[in-house]
């Protein structure tokens, strides 16, 4: 390989988090391996990971369009406990067979439901009313978690038909149910982004807006319509999070919020819009993952690791800066050789 | 006087006022003495945070790493006085946290002022690393006992009174340092050339490097200034409490900057007044400190804060949405 080969390995954001993940991953290994690479750890990582990588989905959409959405916990814990709310109150946890898949297939429905009417409820308050995305979704999360702690008294719901567990602990063909509905999700959306008209716009309306409304994008639909995703990415998320928790309850998972965000810009999508690509989301999720699983092995405390995520993004972001300093140079000495 | 009501502090004076005269309605014991030193005592801390998170929104950045920095510097300060210097007063131990903050506030500004990189992210970042240190490393136990200093200064009252039912009401000194922090801040932000260059940076970044603005000091000095705030409200905040919780502040830092920008400051950057962000703290604090009074149970004080946010941001934003509509 000649160099400039090496240099254009190393260009894309994604390229490096790919040579992160594996580096990653391969010191894990050396460091713990008898258990690093125990099947029952790659398991357990892969039921782990996907209630947050799927938040990260959510929130890589929104980044997409040069938003955020703040609320996608408050939305994930309402539709859990709503459909939390059909199992136990409808269903009962002695419901088996026919009748308890009848149910679990009804709360899913309902859940979709909640999360696309919160999805709605920002995408209008963002497209139709202008507010500003980071507050009106702080806002609505704020609402959408009230709402939860008015309607369960801040107490959790349990008490699910058995049938329920399957979503969050089940297999298909050996593969962990959670990690399934991530890589179907994951591959829905780089498809809606790269291979659709509406997957253009989004990412025309984040580089800039104002040149998206002159190129007759519809930007209120688009901007209403990425936050009805959002809003149903949060919902499944918050459907395998119950499942795996076996309950529901309103302030679950308020630590994924800001882990999303991270995950996100960690996986090169631009905050301010316009550019990101799912591979380098499931990229940053999967370092995570292994990095987190890799310290809990060797016994580093929680707070370590928050420790270390922190610094791993603030790593990346100065790594993903140098590029454009080369650039920078390129440009003053002319351009380079086979460039 | 003409009220100018497409102005953000004209709506939330109103909305404040509404609350207040419902409140006086259903409960006439709302107009007290009592509640004013409750309102004034729940936005000391958060009236420190507003204002360094206005000088943050003002240059044009957002800062959501404060709380973490203030956690820290409180813990660390009554850890190391604790060990080495259990006697000093109170003023020592707040110059400790301030430095404490300064140093922090120095690491972000670092990276934002001279890395060049986006604030939201960096401060994302240096939220968990702060946080993440502080728990791993100094501490994750809660200091029951404080430096005789700060027990001191959790002390000292301002106000003392008792009300006509016989209940006891007080405004703790703590009052008096928020007070000058905004009087600080103000004659920062309105009386001094740097004052002049952060609204210009937020303003415009580039349009400030070309008339001469030092850009990269005048964000490095905006986040160490947050940093010396944020470490103040620490250390008064651990003084009034008694007690310093590592765990406590941290998850403040996105109703604090919802305070401020429901009191009109722009995310955006360049505009935003001392003004609009204290009444929309005060907003805050009275809607969680007395919504019962106005007959809404607790349990919906997140959705009565989530409409506010709502309202407060949206009808400015649907008045300019419509202005720029007129005008094209």
């Amino acid at each position: 390989m000649t160099p400039s080969r090496i240099n254009g390995l190393f260009a894309s954001t994604e390229a490096r988090l790919a040579v992160i993940c594996i580096v990653v991953f391969v010191a894990m290994a050396l460091l713990s391996p008898d258990r690093f690479l125990s099947v029952q750890n790659l398991t357990s990582m892969a039921f782990q990971f996907p209630e947050f990588a799927i938040l990260a989905l959510a929130m890589t959409l929104t980044m997409l369009t040069g938003g955020i959405d703040l609320s996608v916990v408050g939305i994930a814990n309402l539709s859990a406990i709503v459909a939390a709310t059909i199992l136990t109150q409808l269903a009962g946890p002695a419901a088996t067979g026919a009748d308890a898949a009848l149910w679990l297939g009804l709360s899913m429905v309902a859940t979709m439901a909640v999360g696309l009417a919160a999805g709605l409820f920002n995408g209008i308050a963002i497209a139709v009313f202008g507010l500003p995305p980071i507050l009106a979704t702080l806002g609505s999360g704020l609402i959408f978690t009230g709402i939860a702690v008015a309607l369960t008294g801040g107490s959790a719901v349990m008490g699910f038909p058995a049938a329920a567990a399957w979503l969050g602990n089940g297999l298909i063909l050996g593969i962990p149910v959670p990690l399934v509905l991530f890589a179907v999700l994951a591959a829905g959306l780089s498809f809606i982004l790269t291979r659709t008209g509406f997957g253009l716009k989004v990412q025309m309306f984040g580089a800039n807006p104002l040149a998206a409304r002159f190129a007759a994008v519809n930007v209120t639909s688009v901007l209403i319509r990425v936050y009805l995703m959002s809003g149903m990415f949060a919902a499944i998320a918050g459907m395998v999070v119950m499942s795996r928790a076996n309950s529901a309850k309103a302030d679950y998972g308020s630590s994924y919020l800001l882990l999303a965000v991270l995950i996100a810009v960690l996986g090169g999508v631009n905050p301010y819009g316009g550019y990101g690509r799912v591979i380098g989301v499931v990229l940053a999720v999967l370092a995570m993952q292994f990095l987190s699983s890799g310290l809990n092995m060797m016994q580093v405390s929680n707070f370590a690791r928050e420790l270390i995520w922190g610094t791993l993004l603030i790593f990346v972001m100065l790594i993903n800066t140098r590029p454009n300093l080369r650039l920078w140079a390129r440009k003053r000495t002319g351009p380079a050789p086979n460039s | 006087m003409k009220i100018d009501f497409t102005r953000n502090e004209t709506l939330v004076a109103l909305i404040i006022l509404g609350f207040c005269v419902i409140a006086t309605i259903s409960d006439p014991g709302f107009l007290s003495m009592a509640t004013l030193t409750d309102l004034m005592r729940g936005g000391i801390v958060m009236g420190i945070f507003a204002v360094a998170a206005l000088l943050v929104l003002l240059s044009g950045g957002i800062d959501v790493s404060f709380t973490a920095v203030a956690a820290f510097a409180m813990y660390t300060t009554a850890l190391m006085l604790n060990t080495w210097a259990p006697g000093v007063p109170w003023w020592a131990a707040f110059a400790v946290a301030m430095a404490v903050g300064a140093l922090l506030g120095a690491i972000n500004g670092i990276f934002i002022a001279f890395f060049g990189l986006p604030t939201l992210i960096v401060t994302l970042g240096t939220l968990s690393v702060f946080r993440g240190f502080m728990l791993a490393f100094v501490g994750s136990k809660q200091i029951t006992t404080l430096p005789e200093g700060m027990r001191e200064f959790g002390r000292m009252m301002m106000i003392r009174g008792t009300n006509p039912d016989g209940s006891f009401y007080s405004l703790h000194w703590a009052f008096a340092a928020t007070v000058l922090v905004v009087v600080a801040t103000w004659f920062l932000l309105h009386r001094t050339m740097l004052g002049r260059s952060i609204f210009a940076v937020g303003g415009s970044e580039e349009s400030a490097r070309r008339i001469g603005v030092n850009v990269r000091g005048v964000q490095f000095f905006v986040y160490v200034y947050v940093g010396v705030l944020a470490g103040l409200a620490g250390v008064i905040h651990a003084s009034m409490a008694r007690v310093a919780n590592p765990f406590d502040l941290v998850g403040l830092e996105l109703s604090v900057i919802a305070a401020v920008v429901l009191g009109g400051a722009r995310l955006a950057g360049g505009y935003g007044t001392l003004t609009g962000t204290l009444l929309g703290v005060a907003l805050i604090v009275l809607v969680r400190n007395s919504l019962i009074v106005i007959g809404i149970p607790n349990t919906w004080q997140s959705i009565a804060v989530g409409v506010l946010i709502l309202i407060g941001t949206g009808v400015p934003a649907w008045q300019a949405k419509r202005a720029a509509a007129r005008a094209a």
